[in-house]
């Protein structure tokens, strides 16, 4: 094991004997993991599990007991610090509301480039155009945020983390608060940047079937990690049930994993 | 030009107008009659002359200084810590501020009154040692500015604490509660140009840091995960605001007391009624400021004339009618 410390993962984002803690309880122990550019990976497990814990300390908001995460080769902590925020792209789980209009906040996703007096160059114009008009908030771009809906909140926020024009993208629950052709909208947002811009995209889904949709799983349950790897692995080896403790039932139809809601004829967790 | 940049301009240019009006009606109170004033202001003889330029024009200059400064404060407190009830004194500084205070006076023996100005500034100084003294042992309490909850909770014991001193050194000397009462009520009345100098270098020395760091205290609506996601030194932000924060609240406290509400209220009334991101509202918070305490100087002067009514219990009524007002909207839109 000392070895695998010596030599830097290639990985756009990894982490090694990763122990994280929140007081005595343990919510991951000893975890490697290499998170690959331009695949998306999902994680998913049940409400609890510690798919925010995860995310926030691969994302550096949380400090690890133990282990180290390492983003493009280099730890963490030996970035300087407005060179690691124009890597590493991160979105909360459920953003604050706030008075500022919605293209003030996806402009402070430049921030890392443009700096404290916001001289904002061609290509911090250009990116925010972008990533507005990709999650189509270019609407409301001078509407204050605390007057959008919930759904177009997440968006506009999904916008700032796509407007850092990061190499990794680490998004907690980026589907909450959208309706279900909205969901789709961000999975292909999410695909895209994966596999068009070579992005390494890291995001925790509930929804099931949309996470399905990932091109890798990360499969949480309540004492740890089940299991990480490609989606087919993963239902292979049944990782979802152990993950929820009850059956999960997936349906593949013409190539699309669906998660299928038995209503009926089985007994709840 | 959106509605929102209208709604703003037209924001600055009120307070700014009601800032020239106050000024000009500050200079005309206090005398017999309008028409005498006016007649003063206009062909002032010799004596007149030091009365508007060396008394009441410092006064009320001085007076809307020390409201921007409070204006500015707030808007940055209640920025840093996230919360809208937020205020400049929150951190301990107007406890310490008096009990600096009271302990100059101990040394020196003197009433406000009757101290010379380079006496006054040593009770400034006094003042501002003792709103830091009051923030650092609040930091030190808090262990850092990490935790916003323990920052608030060690502001408010350490107030206390030291509230509790001040009262223990003023009951061994009883005599000294009126000057104290000058204070702790807060007072315009003996600004002069030195003090009303001192303000105005404060506000420069505020304003200009602070809305360099306005980007920072956006990013903070955002939340503190992802301001610190977006290359923010949370630590370093939150030190240099509460920086600001103190050098602008202990020299507003050291000239003018403990006036209350101005700088709850200012940056509520601002985002009440015009939309603002940070760097905006660094700017209009103290002209609201300023004109709310240029006003409140002016009728607590005006009231019950030829009598003078202290600064703070005007800002206190008004301020605290206000806030009830918002309270009562709120409840009643819920």
């Amino acid at each position: 094991m000392r070895e695998t410390m010596q030599t830097p993962p290639a990985a756009a984002l990894a982490c090694r004997e990763l122990c994280v803690a929140y007081g005595a309880r343990t919510v991951l122990d000893d975890f490697t993991l290499e998170i690959p550019a331009g695949q998306w990976t999902a994680v998913v497990g049940p409400n609890g599990c510690g798919k925010s814990t995860l995310l926030r300390a691969l994302a550096g908001l949380k400090a690890p007991r133990g282990g180290a995460v390492f983003l493009h080769g280099r730890r963490l902590g030996a970035w300087p610090r407005r060179e690691r925020a124009r890597r590493l792209g991160w979105l909360a789980q459920s953003p604050t509301t706030t008075d500022l209009t919605a293209a003030e906040v996806v402009a402070l996703g430049r921030f890392a480039h443009s700096g404290w007096l916001a001289h904002r160059d061609v290509d911090d114009d250009a990116a925010i155009e972008r990533a507005m008009s990709a999650t189509g908030s270019l609407r409301w771009a001078d509407r204050r945020v605390s007057t959008l809906s919930g759904g177009e909140r997440q968006r506009v926020h999904l916008a700032r983390v796509l407007a850092v024009e990061a190499t990794v993208l680490l998004l907690d629950e980026p589907t909450t608060h959208l309706d279900p052709p909205h969901q789709e909208d961000v999975a292909r947002l999410l695909r895209a940047q994966a596999h068009g811009c070579g992005v390494a995209v890291l995001s925790a889904i509930h929804d099931l079937s949309l996470a399905l949709t990932a091109d890798r799983l990360i499969v949480l349950g309540p004492d740890g990690v089940v299991g990480h790897g490609a989606v087919e692995e993963a239902l292979e080896r049944d990782w979802l049930s152990q993950a929820f403790q009850t059956r999960i039932d997936v349906v593949t139809h013409e190539g699309v994993h669906l998660w299928r809601p038995a209503l009926d004829g089985r007994a709840g967790p | 030009m959106s509605a929102s940049r209208r709604a703003l301009a037209i924001w600055f240019a009120t307070c700014i107008a009601a800032t020239l009006a106050l000024t000009f009606g500050s200079l005309l109170v206090g005398t017999s009659s309008l028409h005498t004033s006016l007649h003063w202001l206009f062909s002032p003889d010799a004596q007149s002359a030091v009365v508007l330029w060396d008394i009441r024009l410092p006064r009320t200059v001085g007076a809307w200084c020390a409201g921007a400064l409070l204006g500015l404060a707030g808007a940055v407190a209640q920025g840093v810590f996230r919360n809208p009830l937020a205020e400049p004194y929150l951190l301990g500084t107007a406890s310490g501020a008096a009990l600096g205070v009271t302990m100059s006076l101990l040394a020196t023996d003197a009433s406000v009154g009757a101290l010379a100005w380079a006496g006054r500034l040593g009770m400034t100084g006094a003042a501002c040692v003792g709103a830091f003294a009051a923030i650092a042992l609040t930091i030190m309490l808090a262990r850092g500015v990490l935790q916003t909850a323990s920052l608030l909770l060690s502001g408010i014991v350490v107030g206390f604490l030291l509230t509790a001193v001040n009262s223990l050194l003023l009951l061994a000397r009883p005599e000294m509660w009126r000057t104290m009462q000058v204070f702790l009520l807060g007072s315009t009345a003996y600004l002069g140009w030195p003090a009303t100098a001192l303000l105005g270098a404060a506000l420069a020395v505020c304003v200009i840091p602070s809305t360099l760091l306005s980007r920072g205290l956006d990013a903070l609506t955002l939340g503190e995960d992802t301001a610190q996601s977006l290359g923010l030194s949370l630590p370093a932000l939150r030190l240099s605001l509460i920086g600001i924060l103190s050098v602008a609240t202990a020299a507003a406290v050291g000239q003018v007391g403990v006036v209350g509400f101005v700088g709850l209220v200012a940056p509520h009334l601002v985002r009440e009624t015009v939309k603002v991101n940070h760097r905006q509202l660094l700017i209009a918070a103290p002209l609201c400021g300023g004109a709310l305490l240029q006003a409140a100087d002016l009728a607590s002067r005006w009231i019950i004339h030829p009598a003078e009514l202290p600064v703070g219990a005007v800002t206190a009524c008004v301020g605290g009618a206000y806030l009830a007002f918002l309270l009562y909207r709120r409840t009643r839109d819920a």
